[in-house]
């Protein structure tokens, strides 16, 4: 059988998804010898490629930057993994949402009275505008597998990429499902 | 008091007439979530998480507010059963704001609890993210409305246990709340006696005792207990 091919991506998150996956130490270089890691934030691929078996997203779709790059994935990308809280929740990410849409974050953290020259960013074509109301993975495409937790611990990423790895549905129970 | 027979799960159990199918099955000890039962409170069968099936009925009868019958057939853990159960819990965390991570009751929350024991690993329905306020104006404690699944224990222990009848239930469907005596600011009621029995009794963080962090708000029902023991069991020393 061909080596999986496996993928992360990074989101609208902290990054803790990904610091608690590299929290699997040694056990990343038995991970290197059985599949490829053809993208990733902690590779340097710019591109995100085709035919990939498994993508793992952490975050919630926050801008448009992050809107396309999943579209891109779900067509590339044979089995998606929600990743995380903010992937399966919105989370913390989403927590603006309330307030209708992103100009009251923007305006707070911007726009603030003390600043000398207050401006909004604006940086057509580099700066991704943000999306009104931020998505959890699931309301924006298709997804087949979700692991919650804010960060989800090591050994329950290990669990799943374990059961992928070896052509078997993942299934996870009790506390393996804690959000938060 | 008489007794009747039924059975549970294929068990043959007796109980007193005068049980719920939900004390029943207890005392066999047969587990069966629930959410807005708090023992020693009145039930009145908000949360449908208690949900069984009983031959003869089409419907799904809530077990906390059911008695139980002469050769009445309850199963309380059925493929049907757990279909429903989980579309509850998930449109009960759809329908407010629930951020776990930054929630002083993460870890020590019962919806939290059911969402693992139930087996949700996502919600289907699209999240509302409705706009809800705070209010801190207590001097001790708050309240979320964002973490609040209307179960009303807070109410019912507010009318019944301390009986001082501060906290209510206003609005309709989505307009649903809990409200402070006319709804009014928490720390201008003047009927509020600062028991704290609300917060001790709220399954969620949305009563909280203020200045707790996240993580931080775990509850204490020893007092809920011990009161509710005086009252029916008439045993007044722990
Ligand atoms: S009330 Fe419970 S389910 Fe809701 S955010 Fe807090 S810990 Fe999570
Ligand atoms: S505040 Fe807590 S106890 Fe009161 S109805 Fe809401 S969730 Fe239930
Ligand atoms: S526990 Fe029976 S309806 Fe809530």
């Amino acid at each position: 059988m061909d080596r999986l091919k496996i993928a992360t991506a990074w989101m609208g998150g902290c990054s803790g998804c990904h610091m608690s996956f590299l929290d699997l130490d040694e056990w990343l270089f038995d991970l290197a010898a059985a599949v490829d890691v053809v993208y990733s934030p902690v590779i340097d691929v710019k591109v995100y490629p085709r035919g990939v078996d498994v993508c793992l997203i952490e975050g919630a779709v926050a801008n448009e930057d992050n809107l396309e790059l999943l579209l891109q994935i779900r067509e590339r990308t044979r089995i998606l993994v929600a990743f995380g809280d903010c992937a399966v929740t919105g989370n913390v990410t989403a927590m603006r949402n309330p307030l209708g849409n992103a100009d009251p974050v923007l305006n707070r953290a911007y726009l603030r009275p003390e600043d000398l020259h207050p401006r909004l960013p604006a940086e057509p074509g580099i700066l991704p505008a943000l999306l009104p109301r931020v998505l959890p993975i699931q309301e924006a495409v298709p997804v087949d597998y979700y692991i919650p937790g804010c960060p989800p611990p090591a050994a329950r990423i290990r669990a799943i990429l374990q059961q992928l790895v070896a052509g078997q549905v993942p299934t996870q129970t009790g506390a393996d499902l804690t959000y938060g | 008091m008489a007794a009747k027979t039924l059975t549970i799960d294929g068990r043959l159990i007796s109980a007193a007439e005068d049980q719920t199918v939900l004390q029943a099955a207890k005392d066999a000890g047969i587990q069966i979530p629930t959410l807005c039962h708090l023992e020693g409170l009145s039930d009145i069968g908000a949360c449908r998480l208690c949900v069984v099936e009983v031959a003869g009925s089409n419907k799904l009868l809530p077990a906390c507010v059911t008695r139980i019958a002469e050769g009445m057939q309850v199963r309380t853990d059925t493929e049907r059963l757990r279909h429903y159960r989980r579309m509850v819990l998930e449109l009960l965390f759809a329908e407010r704001n629930h951020v776990c991570a930054v929630c002083v009751a993460n870890g020590h929350c019962e919806l939290q609890a059911l969402a693992l024991a139930l087996g949700m690993d996502h919600v289907r329905f699209e999240y509302r993210f409705p706009k809800y306020s705070v209010d801190i104006t207590h001097h001790s404690f708050g309240i979320d409305h964002n973490r609040c699944i209307l179960c009303t224990r807070c109410v019912r222990v507010c009318w019944y246990i301390e009986g001082a009848g501060t906290k209510n239930v206003a609005g309709r469907g989505a307009e649903c709340r809990i409200i402070t005596d006319l709804n009014q600011s928490w720390g201008t009621s003047e009927t509020c006696t600062s028991c704290g029995k609300c917060v001790q009794a709220c399954p969620t963080g949305a009563l909280f005792k203020r200045g707790s962090a996240v993580a931080e708000m775990e509850r204490d029902r020893t007092r809920l207990e011990f009161i509710v023991n005086a009252r029916e069991k008439k045993q007044w020393i722990v």
